[in-house]
């Protein structure tokens, strides 16, 4: 799950990670008060969206008086902003945190994240914050300090003041570095972070350190023991059937091809679809059902994929373990009478309980296209898709 | 011989007495495998399913002497499970539970390299389907039927995708000897090298398929591993080729992982190291027999 900047510096603020003066608003008005209440002259409102890139995209604007900070909230309100991480259809902006904007006299990068190959926390740094960090990641890896945190104790001080001294700190800002990795690590660790980065963290030319900009993401699966973390879920950012299909125990992700695809498993769902690629299609998304599938949970998954006006053939292919092919095809069988497909569909059922379970699907008289394997199931619905015969 | 388990594993099951746990113990025992009991804190002392429960894991050791254990534990208890399983001894512990959160099996693998080498627990999983080996026994909840007993290794991250390639080896006349499930989570207990490691060992395995998925190092470290240490021949595939690239916000996990995250990636560099990498998941059993057809014969040894 990710939250928003102005949620996460909330968050690390409270474990002593220094940030500017800031304040949320969601409307010209209590833009111009919050800016007010900061006092000063120059200010930075930013649009909060779920992305980074936003400067570059035009979701940040520096004003120097309370009606610049009118106009530019009046403007970035109700904007859609498109970023590398957005996707092309962007993100419209709903909220905007006003800053203060301070004096920076250095930029730089540092960002917290789970290491797989370590399977440890992990902290980057690089003396140069902002864009670039990802192509000198590639063109100067020897550039990148990195430092791993062993999990039973956590980071030491003495990694931080490593990192501080690699990071090129004035002697006075180096112990104000180390509070601050500290504090993001803590907060790691106690939130069930996945991600924390600040970029760009700035020296500021009376020797501060400040957080310009903060991101935080956490690990789903421990949203259960984290309600203060999970009340922080903005579903405006979320795809609606995406969010829907998580709250019914499905795993749906949008694509952009023509065949809908209802499959177990997240291997088996990848394979499948790279498979119709193979066969000449295109998927229109990404679903698992997950194990232990009731046939209500496979209805609501025809629900869910048939929204997509895009679909013109639907492949089920399901190989049951934890699943039982009975309860998919009855949910199949359910979902045809309910739902109405009027695509053509091609099932394919294979492991536990799959002669019940292909007994259902032939009982039921409907006009469903069965298949014995993985290449037929791919073939049938491409063909059906290009043939465009109904179920 | 195979890997891991076989008809003489005595097995507990942890969380013995939920639904789903005591629909797939069935299952298991039905393939043979040979459960001696379970554990449920606070039903101690009863039976279940005709077999003893008890209340911790060391009781069941004691009692028992299980050498192996099924967590099927719900995720918010699932870790503390994992490491009750190695602090009381068992060898082997395989957990399927999906869900656990990622900073628990931080701590998890931190605790199992608190035990010498030759005390420490192996896991498989968590979040997989588990393992087995045809016609000897099962530790998980796979369809038992698709695999034929055999000589090839089988290691995959996906469940479902293991299943199909069994079934396509089956349906070659192909057999198994043993499948492994790692799992799907980003920190597992064993790496598809741990797994490799084992079938180049194992007399009674001649080759091995390895299904990868996108993300995460572990499919590049075994081909590296296969091309440098192993002397039979390795199969591999990599589901994902067609998945779009994961929306993600901040460059941290770009920065860490700079090459060979994507299913294609991952596939040339398995290529390059001289594994052969089915054309696509319908070939996943043809490339196994092609793999067998052309292996070299086994090395002879001629006393003088």
């Amino acid at each position: 799950m990710d939250i928003h900047e102005y949620q996460a510096k909330e968050l690390l603020a409270n474990f002593g990670v220094p940030v500017p003066k800031g304040g949320i608003a969601y409307n010209p008005e209590q833009a111009v008060y919050r800016a007010t209440e900061i006092g000063g002259t120059r200010f930075a409102v930013k649009a909060q969206i779920h992305s980074g890139a936003r400067g570059k995209a035009g979701g940040i604007k520096l004003c120097e008086s309370e009606d610049a900070v009118r106009d530019a909230a009046a403007d970035l309100l109700g904007m859609t902003l498109v970023t590398h991480q957005t996707g092309p259809e962007g993100k419209v902006v709903h909220r905007l945190y006003i800053e203060e904007a301070v004096p920076i006299e250095r930029e730089m990068y540092i960002g917290f994240v789970l290491d797989r190959k370590s399977e440890r926390i992990m902290l980057v740094a690089h003396p140069h914050g902002g864009m670039e960090i990802e192509e000198i990641a590639v063109s100067e890896p020897e550039t990148i300090i990195r430092q791993t945190m062993e999990p039973a104790v956590g980071m030491q001080a003495f990694q931080a003041r490593e990192i501080a001294f690699a990071l090129d700190l004035p002697p006075a800002a180096v112990n104000r570095m180390v509070n601050l990795l500290m504090g993001c690590h803590r907060a790691f660790r106690e939130l069930d972070a996945t991600m924390v980065e600040i970029n760009p963290l700035v020296l500021t030319s009376d020797g501060q350190l400040l957080a310009l900009d903060a991101k935080m993401a956490f690990d789903d699966n421990a949203l259960f023991r984290r309600p203060n973390v999970s009340e922080l879920r903005d579903q405006n950012e979320e795809d609606p059937r995406e969010s829907q299909a998580a709250e019914h125990g499905l795993n749906y992700v949008a694509l952009d091809g023509e065949i809908g695809c209802i499959i177990n498993g997240a291997g088996l769902a990848m394979a499948t679809m790279d498979m119709i690629e193979h066969a000449g299609g295109t998927p229109a998304n990404f679903l698992d059902v997950g194990g232990g599938a009731s046939p209500e949970r496979v209805a609501m998954a025809f629900k869910l994929v048939l929204q997509d006006q895009k679909v013109s053939a639907m492949l089920v292919n399901i190989f049951a373990g934890i699943n039982r092919c009975d309860w998919i095809a009855e949910g199949v069988v359910q979902a045809v009478k309910e739902v109405g497909v009027n695509v053509p569909l091609v099932v394919r059922l294979a492991g536990t309980n799959v002669d019940e379970g292909r007994a259902i699907i032939d009982a039921s008289g409907l006009d469903i296209i069965t298949a014995d394997s993985l290449a037929d199931a791919a073939h049938k619905v491409v063909a059906a898709s290009k043939n465009g015969k109904v179920a | 011989m195979a890997i891991l388990i076989n008809e003489l594993t005595r097995i507990i099951v942890q969380g013995f007495t939920g639904d789903k746990a005591s629909f797939h113990t069935q299952k298991m025992m039905e393939f043979g495998a040979k459960v001696v009991g379970g554990v449920t804190p606070g039903k101690g002392g009863t039976m279940h399913m005709g077999l003893p429960v008890f209340d911790t894991v060391k009781e069941a050791v004691d009692a028992v002497y299980p050498d192996a254990s099924l967590v099927f534990v719900p995720a918010p208890f699932s870790a503390d499970a994992i490491m009750e399983a190695a602090d009381a001894g068992i060898k082997l512990a395989c957990c399927i539970t999906d869900g656990i959160p990622a900073q628990d099996m931080m701590m998890v693998k931190r605790y199992l390299r608190r035990y010498p080498k030759d005390k420490r627990t192996r896991l498989i999983g968590p979040n997989c389907a588990g393992l087995i080996s045809p016609g000897k026994s099962m530790l998980g909840l796979m369809p038992g039927h698709i695999y034929l007993p055999g000589n090839v290794g089988l290691v995959t991250r996906s469940g479902t995708l293991g299943y199909e390639a069994a079934s396509q080896m089956k349906d070659l006349g192909i057999g198994v000897s043993t499948s492994v499930g790692i799992g799907g989570d980003p920190i597992n207990g064993s790496s598809f090298l741990d797994i490799l490691a084992m079938f180049e060992e194992d007399p009674e395995t001649d080759a091995v398929m390895m299904i990868g998925e996108i993300g995460g190092p572990q499919e590049a470290e075994a081909a590296l591993w296969v091309k440098e240490n192993m002397t039979k021949p390795v199969v591999g595939y990599v589901a994902g080729l067609t998945a779009p690239p994961g929306r993600r916000m901040g460059h941290a996990g770009a920065i860490i992982s700079a090459f060979g995250d994507t299913a294609a990636e991952k596939a040339e560099i398995m290529r390059s190291l001289g594994l052969t990498v089915a054309k696509s998941p319908a070939h996943l059993g043809e490339a196994v027999a092609e793999a067998l057809a052309n292996k070299p014969a086994k090395k002879k040894y001629v006393s003088i």
